[in-house]
Formats: structure tokens, sequence, C-alpha cells
């Protein structure tokens, strides 16, 4: 087995261990929560950095889960995407941990939170280390069950309802992602993701990869809230505790939507014109819809939960354009909209722990009593606008230009309108809440405590340090093994396969 | 083939129960109706006619050909007990929500819109 092939069931056991210690003792001991939070997402992150350096090292790695050889037993699989995506998520999961130390003081039963929050952590690294398909399900559903109970964690009318409304169509797109494993795996019998491509390819996939292609278009597409399939959002990510809203839009949907989707579109059904046209437009629709509903909000968390169905749009037309570029954009996207979409979903949870209020226009001169929320905010903003040299800018650059590249001179045109539309809405929120002379209300508002102010900072610093990814060298360390796992498309089967041996 | 079709029927009945009911259990009983729909899909996949339980045994030589697929019962159970999960949750939130609102009816349980 090769040297540090147990970093992925290690990336599922540490927050599952931390979520299991949290419930055991976490009520008895008061500050243990907090302790076990940070720490365990802090292994996590560690592992995941440990396992970009594997990646580089030893290339695709595959682990035997309790020894039974794939393909008949469980694989989980760490190649470059997956690494890619372990260190987005368990970054973000990180810093939402230690904003949380702070923020969370607000709600009784600190221990509850931090025992839902590592098991959906758990649950969405598991979704993206594993190799097999009802695997995926099932961890899938883990994080999916752990992140209902989050969004009804305030328990008042609203967080109920949306919690409601997305735990149904949660469930749904659940059971249609079920159904399509179950015709797929009725036509290869096999659950490893490496073997069932190989079976496609040999037998040919026919009408049941069409079906099936359309099941978990609509089952994974619920999950990223692409637009048909996008109406939970905006009710469940605003209801949520902020820094749940900031794990929600930040890797949650990522991770199950985009992650998933296009792992088993590249690399298990392998990706047809039709479906990368699709998915293009899908991206378009929800960038442009997104961006204009996001624009009249003035919950300042629901404008940015259209902003998240829109820039999840940027992702998914980089992705479906299919072009190596166009991958790596969209995947480099998918990273700063991490980043900068938890940074304001922070800075809004920031506001709301000092004033109490999400109602843009009842706020108003924050910047002055708040003056790192408002410069954190700030920059978040320019990022989300894609101003250069801000992170946001050359992702949102490379999708264009690739868009351009592979003659789709319209899309291209598109993602620089909601581009320009997208500085205005956040102008908007600078004008609003930080901006301009200070409403009497808000005289004796105090800035937020030390561990939530470093969360956001360090957050705004990697808005800024963002761009550095392409740097020669770093890029190819990190970003491109990434895209390269999705450009090699089924290809995927081969190099795993050859790993079991 | 007939029971394909009933599955699928059933499959429909529960969809049109999220869709088209306005009360909130009966949502769930629709959300249930389409899980148990799967399950069943699942285990017809692994049906096989005059089908044994598939036991290896040193007395008596049954051919693997004969023997029915156990994996789907494996993964059914799993689905199962996460089914399990989703719903006791969906039930927990519909019962909080009554006692905040009074009600069960999803068109009086609109503070959310925009």
């Amino acid at each position: 087995m090769t040297p540090g092939s147990a970093i992925m069931p290690l990336c599922v056991a540490v927050p599952l261990g931390g979520a299991f210690l949290t419930a055991l003792l976490g009520r008895q001991i008061p500050r243990l929560p907090d302790l076990l939070g940070a720490l365990a997402t802090l292994g996590a992150l560690l592992l995941s950095v440990w396992s970009v350096h594997v990646v580089n090292v030893y290339g695709t790695v595959v682990y035997a889960l309790g020894g039974w050889q794939p393909p008949i037993g469980i694989a989980m699989v760490l190649d470059g995407l997956t690494a890619f995506m372990l260190v987005t998520v368990n970054l973000i999961a990180f810093l939402v941990a230690v904003f949380s130390i702070d923020y969370m003081e607000r709600f009784t039963d600190k221990w509850l939170f931090y025992t839902l929050f590592l098991l959906m952590v758990a649950g969405i690294n598991g979704v993206v280390v594993t190799g097999d398909l009802f695997n995926l399900f099932v961890f899938l559903e883990v994080a999916s069950v752990a992140s209902y109970a989050l969004v009804a964690f305030g328990t008042e009318k609203q967080e109920l309802e949306a919690a409601f409304k997305y735990a149904v169509m949660g469930t749904v797109a659940s059971l249609f992602v079920l159904l399509g494993i179950v015709l797929l795996y009725s036509h290869t019998s096999t659950l490893n993701m490496a073997d069932m491509a190989r079976e496609l390819a040999h037998k040919g996939g026919g009408n049941v990869t069409l079906l099936v292609s359309v099941l978990f278009l609509m089952g994974f597409g619920l999950k990223a809230a692409v637009v048909p399939f996008h109406a939970w959002l905006p009710d469940a990510h605003p209801s949520a505790p902020a820094p749940i809203s900031a794990m929600l839009s930040g890797v949650l949907i990522k991770a199950l939507g985009v992650y998933a989707l296009c792992r088993v579109f590249y690399n298990v059904i392998g990706i047809t014109p039709e479906i990368s046209s699709i998915l293009m437009f899908l991206g378009v629709l929800s960038m442009i819809v997104g961006v204009f509903l996001a624009i009249g909000q003035w919950d300042l968390k629901r404008l940015l939960a259209y902003s998240s169905i829109s820039q999840i749009g940027y992702v998914i037309l980089g992705i479906g354009l299919g072009t190596p570029l166009g991958i790596a954009g969209g995947l480099f996207h998918l990273f700063n909209h991490s980043v900068f979409k938890s940074l304001l979903f922070l800075d809004s949870g920031a506001v709301e722990y000092s004033t109490g209020t999400r109602d843009l226009k009842k706020m108003g001169g924050l910047a002055k009593k708040m003056p790192v929320t408002g410069a954190t905010t700030l920059v978040g903003a320019i990022s989300i606008a894609g101003i250069p040299p801000f992170s946001g800018f050359w992702s949102k650059l490379i999708i264009i230009v690739a868009a351009v590249e592979a003659g789709r001179h319209w899309y291209a045109f598109w993602a620089v309108l909601a581009s320009v539309v997208t500085l205005a809405y956040v102008m908007k929120v600078m004008r609003y809440a930080f901006m301009g002379t200070l409403n009497d209300t808000w005289r004796h508002v105090k800035e937020v405590p030390f561990f939530m102010k470093v969360s956001m900072v360090s957050l705004a610093l990697l808005c800024v340090a963002g761009g550095l990814l392409l740097l020669p060298g770093l890029q190819e360390t990190f970003l491109t093994l990434a895209s390269g796992v999705l450009s090699e498309g089924t290809q995927y089967a081969a190099i795993v396969l050859s790993e079991v041996q | 083939m007939a029971l394909y079709l009933l599955c699928l029927v059933l499959f429909s009945v529960g969809v049109y129960g999220i869709l088209a009911r306005r009360n909130m259990i009966k949502i769930i009983i629709g959300v249930i109706v389409v899980e148990y729909a799967v399950n069943l899909f699942f285990i017809l996949v692994a049906y096989k006619k005059d089908g044994r339980s598939p036991i290896f045994s040193p007395d008596a030589d049954i051919p693997v050909q004969s023997m029915v697929d156990p994996l789907p019962q494996a993964l059914v159970l799993t689905a199962i007990v996460i089914g399990l999960a989703t719903t006791a949750l969906m039930v927990a939130i519909a019962m909080r929500i009554y006692e905040k609102y009074g009600t069960f009816d999803i068109a009086e349980i609109r503070e959310l819109r925009g």
C-alpha cells in the first residue's frame, strides 16, 4: 500500500471522531466543543494539505477499505481533484469552526451545533474521497441530513420553514441519485466507479446512460442549486446560523453538487457534447437568473444566497466547456468562490451579531463602528465582483477567455454582463451597510470578538492571495492536477484500476 | 415487466403526493412512498425467477447462476436506515412547525418569499 493512502479514511474519521466525542462529552465539559471543533477541522486541514504532497509524489493513490481489494471491496481514491476539493473543504471548515467559537455563543446547546457541524464535514470529506458510487450516496446523505438539521438550528418560524422545504427537496434529489445508481448497477453489475467506467466503455451505455444522466443532472443539480432546481437555496442558506450559511454556500453545494456531478459525468459516464451543452446552458441560466434576483434583495444574507446561485453558474459554465482551460477556470472559481462567499457570509454574521439585523435598509455607516468587518467585506465584495488583482478576477477571466476560445461568444458575453451586475449588487451592500452616515440606532455597536475577527481576516488574506495559485510552480502542483483529472475523462478507470493490482 | 410498471406507478404516486398535497404530513408520506418505490426497484433488479438465497454450503452443490444477487439487498438495508433518519428529521421539523404556526397547511406557512 502506498504511503499516505491512510489520509483518505482519516479525513473522514477525524471529523467523525470529533463529532462522536463532542456528542459524548460536550454537554458536561464547557469549552470542549469549541476545542474539539477547531482541532478536528485543523487535523483534517493538515491531512488534506499533506494529501496534495502525496498526489504530487505518487500520483493517484487507492485505499482498499478493510483490506478488501477493489472492485469487490469499497475503494477510496486520492487524485488531483480529490486533493483539491479536500483542501477547499477543510480550509473553509477550519476557519468556520474558529468563527463559531464566539459567534455560536448567541445560541444554546453549542455542543449540538458542533456535533452536527463535524458530521457534515465528515460527510463532505467522504463524498470527496470515495471511489464507490453507493458509498458516495451514503456520505451524501450523511452530509445532507446534518445540513437539514443545521438549517433548522435556530428553531424559529423561518428556520423551520426553510429546513422543511430544504429537507423535502434534498431527500427527493437524493432519491433521484439513488435511482440513477440502481440503474447503473443493473447495467454494469458493479458499484466501483472505475470498474463501472470500464464496463460502460466496454458494453456501451445506450439508453440506460441517457436516463441515468437525466436523473443525476436532477439529483446533483438540485444539490448544487443550478437554476431550475434552486428554489430551496435562497430560503435555506439565509435561515441557517451564519457559520453554517458559509459552509453551505462555501463548500456543501460544491462538494455534493458540482464535484459529484463532474466526477460522475466526466470520469464514469463520459462527457458527451449533449451533456456538455446542457451543463453550459444551465450554468449561464443560473448565472443570469441568480444575479438579477440578487440585486433586488434587501435581506443581506438572502442577497448573498442568490449570489451563490449566480457564482455556481460560472463554475458549471467553466466545467461544462470541457476544454482544459475551461475546467481549470471552473475549478479555480470554485476555490475562490468558497473563500469569498464564506467570507461574505461570515461578515453578514458579524453584522447580525453586533446589530441583530439583516435588513440593509436599517444599516448604514457600520464601517466606522466595525472597521474589521467593513474592511473584510470590502475585500470580499471586490473579489466577488472580479476586480484585479483579487482572486475572483483571475478565475472569471480564465472562464471568459476559455468560452471565447471554445467559440461560445454569447456565453462569454453573458458572463461579462453577470460580472458587471455582480459589481452593482456588492456595491449596494457596501453603500447601504457600511458607507454613509451612521444610523443613530447603532451608536453603541461594538466590533465583534477576537476569534470572529481572526477568521474573517484570514479569509480576506486568502482572497487577496488567491491569484497566486496561478503562479508557475504552484499551479502545476494544485490546480493543473485537479483539472487534469477531469480532462482525462474516462481514462480515470485505467489509472485507478492499475493502482489496485 | 408488469412489476416494473407497478413500481413506476408507486414512484409516480409518491411524486404526486409531494407536488400536489398541501398538508405537510402528506408530503412526508409522499417522500416515504417515493423512497419505497426506489428500494423496491433495487430489489427487483436483483430478483431472479426461481432464484435461491445466496448461501454456499459444502453439502449441496448449488450453481451460482441460480442464486439471487445479494448485494442490492444489503444496499437497500442501508438505504432504508438512511430513509429512517431523514423521515424522523422531517417529522420532527413538521412537529416544531405545528407548534409555531398551528397548522400543517403549507399554503399558510409562508414567512419566506422573494
